[in-house]
């Protein structure tokens, strides 16, 4: 696994040195700061009530009105900016034929593809990293659940981690990087919407969305609940679709 | 050491290559001839284990290219055509990378990036951005990165492709350099490369191998005969007839510059001082002469154009 090292370094070096990280983490952070000032000055309000209101004021509950729904509004943010950072990986080095390069030196494609896959995770660490600030202000002037909020991370880090698999596997389809970012952002839109159906479908078919919907198996980590199917599931997503990248890349030991 | 059997590939439905077999001892410049789209790239990205042929097999040092594809890998140092390079990274860290990925560490990673630098004249660049390179310097880093880890063979597709005429030399110059120590081939269409370069040349068309030699062993087997240059002032008729009732001259052709002539001939050139007689007894001025073999474009030519007719007599039939 030594090639895996020297593909991460180069990665995490182009990653850095592109416009496009430094891009989509700004409007990360910005949109995610938006998203945590607007759910904690609606608690804020919220509070100020309860001064008056002692009912309500029992019922205010920082955890649930201002961690658990900032978690999913990062997750919305993810579904946004990751498949920016992902399209280029496969997508690039084709079209500039660099791709030559690194299927002809020692590596094996596997090799290959968890350099590229441990170097965009570096980059959601750094973004969700980046985050913990928040919660930092947040203790400051309450008290929080911090098996909660260590929960919710860990569940968005998961989630995060799936976007990448499937956004690294669109990026092997095609050498440009905006179908690549279209493909992969349709794709995700699609497992996170899937639950949406669920009423429809009746109690076997919702069922079957529910385990499949992605975004279902975030919101226990959000409430604090770390249970190992959901973890299990985002760990076969991952799987499924790195190996899939992988199939898609031995192809052309088959085509033609 | 590398070895070609019955080589075929299809792109779909498009034949690329078809039924190419040649092999390449050590130490050897061996140069791969043809024109565009004739399926030298093909060919080299079969041996770079790149992607595996439809049909045949080839092997480099006995070892198969799809069953110990990581392997044969190690022994290649390859340029691909266009130098294919990662804009964003300066040359020392795209060179640390390409050392990694061939599987060199600490002191003697960087021991061979600095001997490549140097051998390539990269030194004073190695901290800029390839993106800010010249096209020259660009083909210089491709080298470079071809070069790491000492392999025992250099396979180049196209290098002096797009060069100035100042460049080229130079990166004909560091590829000669090689000579005796590594094992070459190098793909051109660029004719006068094969001759200052290569030992031995393989030319393709169409996807076929159309001949295998030494560009001298080409030329004479195409040539059959003696060909002499002379610049003369003479009537041009009169020259000709006079040059034909000798018995061993085949032909007098124009060449070029007015009073320019080949003269074709049997046998050895101790028919060079009769035709000089010849010209002279006869009252006129002999400028020049000199031998005149064929060159490989014109050996070249003959060989594309008589394999181009050929298939047209095989399909007219």
């Amino acid at each position: 696994m030594k090639g895996t090292l020297a593909v991460f370094k180069k990665e995490s070096y182009s990653i850095f040195a592109s416009p496009i990280f430094y891009a989509s983490s700004f409007i990360f952070f910005v949109v995610a700061g938006y998203f945590f000032y607007s759910d904690t000055l609606y608690f804020s309000i919220l509070s100020f009530q309860a001064t008056k209101n002692p009912v309500l004021s029992e019922r205010l509950n920082l955890t649930a009105m201002v961690v658990t729904p900032f978690f999913g509004d990062l997750s919305t943010v993810l579904l946004l900016m990751l498949p920016l950072i992902t399209m280029r990986l496969y997508s690039e080095e084709r079209k500039s034929g660099t791709i030559e390069l690194l299927f002809t030196y020692p590596l094996s494609d596997v090799e290959t593809l968890l350099g590229k896959y441990m170097a965009t995770i570096v980059v959601l660490i750094i973004m969700l990293i980046g985050t913990v600030p928040y919660m930092v202000i947040l203790e400051m002037f309450a008290s929080l659940d911090w098996g909660v909020v260590v929960s919710g991370y860990i569940g968005v880090f998961l989630l995060g981690a799936g976007f990448i698999a499937l956004g690294i596997f669109t990026s092997s389809l095609t050498e440009n990087q905006i179908v690549a970012a279209v493909l992969s952002f349709g794709a995700l839109l699609i497992f996170w919407a899937l639950v949406w159906a669920k009423s429809y479908l009746g109690p076997v078919g919702g069922r079957a969305v529910e385990l499949i919907s992605i975004v279902t198996h975030l919101e226990p980590f959000t409430r604090g609940l770390v249970n190992t199917k959901h973890i299990v599931y985002y760990a076969v997503f991952v799987f499924f679709w790195l190996f899939m990248t992988i199939r898609f890349l031995k192809m052309r030991y088959w085509r033609g | 050491m590398i070895v070609a059997e019955s080589l075929t590939k299809y792109y779909g439905f498009k034949l690329a290559i078809e039924d190419v077999s040649f092999e390449i001892k050590r130490g050897e410049i061996v140069g791969l001839l043809g024109p565009n789209g004739a399926g030298k790239t093909t060919i080299l990205r079969i041996l770079t284990c790149f992607m595996p042929p439809s049909e045949g097999g080839a092997s480099i040092f006995g070892l198969d290219t799809r069953t110990h594809s990581l392997e044969v890998r190690e022994k290649i140092g390859f340029l691909p055509e266009n130098v294919p390079l990662y804009h964003d990274l300066r040359v020392q860290v795209f060179l640390r990378f390409a050392g990694e990925a061939k599987g060199l560490r600490g002191d003697k990673l960087q021991k061979e990036v600095l001997r490549v630098l140097g051998e390539c004249g990269l030194a004073e660049h190695r901290n800029r951005l390839i993106k800010h390179l010249s096209k020259g310097l660009r083909q210089r880093v491709g080298l470079a990165q071809a070069l790491l880890a000492d392999p025992p063979i250099l396979i180049l597709d196209e290098p002096t492709a797009g060069l100035d005429p100042a460049q080229i030399v130079e990166i004909r110059q560091l590829i000669k350099s090689h000579r005796g120590e590594r094992t070459v081939l190098l793909s051109t269409h660029i004719l006068p490369e094969v001759s200052q370069l290569c030992e031995r040349v393989i030319i393709l068309n169409k996807g076929r191998v159309v001949a295998e030699d030494t560009p001298e062993s080409l030329t004479a087997r195409i040539q059959r005969g003696m060909r002499t240059l002379i610049r003369v002032r003479a009537p041009e008729d009169e020259l000709r007839n006079k040059l034909l009732s000798l018995k061993r001259i085949t032909s007098v052709m124009p060449s070029g510059a007015r009073g320019q002539f080949i003269v074709e001939s049997i046998g050895d050139e101790s028919i060079r001082p009769l035709i000089a007689r010849t010209i002279v007894e006869s009252g006129w001025d002999l400028m020049e002469m000199s031998g005149k073999d064929l060159s490989l474009e014109e050996v070249f030519m003959h060989l594309v154009t008589k394999e181009e007719g050929g298939q047209q007599e095989g399909s007219g039939q």
